[in-house]
């Protein structure tokens, strides 16, 4: 089984259908996303599916060796970015299709008003290890 | 695990090991050697429980001793004379639970190596079980254990170790547990009950105290839906009265003695808080006091945060605001408070853009949910 990842943004991707965020929606709508989130992850590892799922804070830096031989030079917080990743689950699923499926559900998480968001999430195929076969 | 043999097997892991290492065994190898006994003993003892589980794992731990002494030798191919009996005659009497504790947090370690080492050898956890504890790969706990058994190799197994050391290594097993099958809360609390009982000292009883009190809140703290409650808001008839009033009986005798410190002092706010039948019934006054004293005696940035909160509920929230001007606005909760003290002064509009800062910041999702959850619930008033 060929796993994907399936990777959220806080911001970088096309505008969204329902675009407001977290902080004006109402609490009842904020408890009513989270719920949706813990119904899925819970769904996702009850299914055999899961392999992981982690979020990510805001905040970090990009890293790099100084040229001087100094220690590291770090650039950041990241407020200039244009693309931020918010965390992502690892599904090990059927193929391609029962990933793009899977995010799809994943992208209609209430939001204001109780609308689904349309989020844009990101798939990407793991690259597999050699097949036994393959040569 | 098996709930009835877990716990009266695990107690015994770190005596077993004293017994080994009096023999002769190196700590390292005789943690080894235990490790696999109780592995066997968590595999056989349901179906065939012994008459004497301590002489079963001594003799199983022993023999698995010798086979890894005699494999080596034999690889090493050197004629190296081995005890293959040991010395016959009842085991020493005394219990080598403390010397365990002293060396599994020795000072020489960092917190995370002495914690998954303390929960090994003298909880007698699984390596397995520590790894799901932490949510790391068993390989990977593994090799963090045998790295911090060769950072101990040299350390002395009869010298007086450092209580502190071991106070703070037991308070983050308390604190910073996760998930897996064992509660990792309730294995520091039986850990500090075994401290407190092994070395009197009044700081002992004040971190069973403080561990005690904050368990009892626990059913409360959190929703099912693993939302966190904040203090004010928690149901507090679901608050564990027992586990309150031990802790209030042990932190009373120790604060009897006149030798306060950092735990018995933080423990006293908890039973405060513990004490009060509804938030608006908090004395809020005399928490004050003991974040007074509390400070003076640590100094700590993170206690005067905290005790701005508490100038705050006691004073009002204009001098809650002028405490936190001398608190580093770089802490991690500052903005959090900033928040919560503004918001008590009417500033509504601050408050909700706080909170959204705050959530940014905050270092654990159920945080960051329940402040934008602040936050959202302030925008939606203002509109």
């Amino acid at each position: 089984m060929p796993k994907y990842l399936i990777l959220k943004h806080y911001r970088g991707t096309p505008a969204t259908v329902n675009d407001v965020p977290m902080d004006r929606w109402t609490p009842e709508e904020v408890d009513a996303h989270m719920a949706f989130m813990e119904a899925f992850g819970e769904r996702l590892e009850a299914d055999g599916e899961l392999v992981d799922a982690q979020a990510l804070s805001p905040e970090g830096a990009f890293v790099r060796a100084d040229d001087q031989g100094r220690g590291p030079v770090t650039d950041g917080p990241f407020a200039e970015t244009k693309d931020l990743i918010a965390g992502w689950y690892v599904v090990d699923v059927d193929g391609w299709d029962r990933a793009v499926e899977l995010a799809g559900e994943l992208s209609l998480a209430p939001g204001a008003g109780g609308r689904p968001i349309h989020e844009w999430l990101e798939v990407r195929p793991f690259y597999g290890a050699p097949s036994a076969t393959g040569d | 695990m098996d709930p009835f043999y877990g716990a009266p097997l695990r107690e015994l892991v770190p005596a077993v090991i004293g017994v080994l290492v009096r023999r002769g065994a190196v700590f390292a190898a005789a943690e080894d050697a235990v490790q696999e006994a109780l592995v066997e003993a968590l595999r056989t003892w349901p179906a065939d429980p012994p008459h004497d589980p301590k002489g079963w794992l001594v003799t199983v731990a022993w023999r698995r001793f010798l086979d890894v002494v005699r494999s080596e030798t034999a690889r090493e191919r050197r004629e190296v004379a081995v005890e293959v009996e040991p010395a016959s005659g009842p085991a020493r009497d005394t219990d080598d639970t403390l010397e365990v504790l002293f060396l599994c947090a020795h000072p020489a370690l960092s917190p995370a190596s002495a914690v998954a080492l303390t929960l090994r050898a003298v909880a007698g956890l699984t390596t397995r079980q520590v790894a799901e504890a932490y949510l790391v790969p068993e390989a990977t706990m593994a090799q963090r254990i045998s790295r911090a058994k060769r950072a101990v190799a040299q350390a002395s197994f009869d010298r007086p170790g450092d209580l502190a050391t071991v106070r703070r290594v037991l308070y983050l097993v308390f604190n910073e547990g996760y998930s897996g099958d064992v509660d990792l809360a309730a294995e520091a609390i039986r850990l500090a009950r075994q401290l407190a009982v092994l070395v009197d000292d009044p700081e002992n009883d004040g971190l069973l105290a403080l561990m005690l009190l904050h368990h009892a809140r626990r059913p409360a703290r959190i929703r099912p839906d693993g939302s966190l409650v904040p203090l004010a808001e928690q149901d507090r008839t679901r608050w564990d009265r027992d586990l309150v009033a031990e802790g209030v009986t042990i932190l009373q005798s120790a604060l009897a003695r006149e030798r306060r410190g950092e735990l018995q002092l933080q423990a006293a706010i908890a039973a405060l808080h513990a004490d009060a039948a509804s938030a608006a019934e908090t004395d809020w006054v005399q928490i004050l006091e003991w974040y007074d004293e509390l400070l003076a005696l640590t100094a700590s940035p993170v206690v005067r945060l905290n005790r701005a909160v508490a100038v705050g509920e006691a004073d009002g929230a204009r001098a809650g605001l002028a405490a936190l001007d001398e608190v580093d606005p770089a802490l991690p909760r500052h903005r959090a408070v900033a928040a919560y003290l503004h918001e008590k002064d009417g500033a509504h509009a601050l408050a909700a853009r706080l909170y959204t800062e705050a959530a940014a910041l905050a270092t654990n999702l159920a945080e960051k949910t329940h402040l934008t959850r602040q936050a959202a619930r302030l925008n939606s008033s203002l509109r």
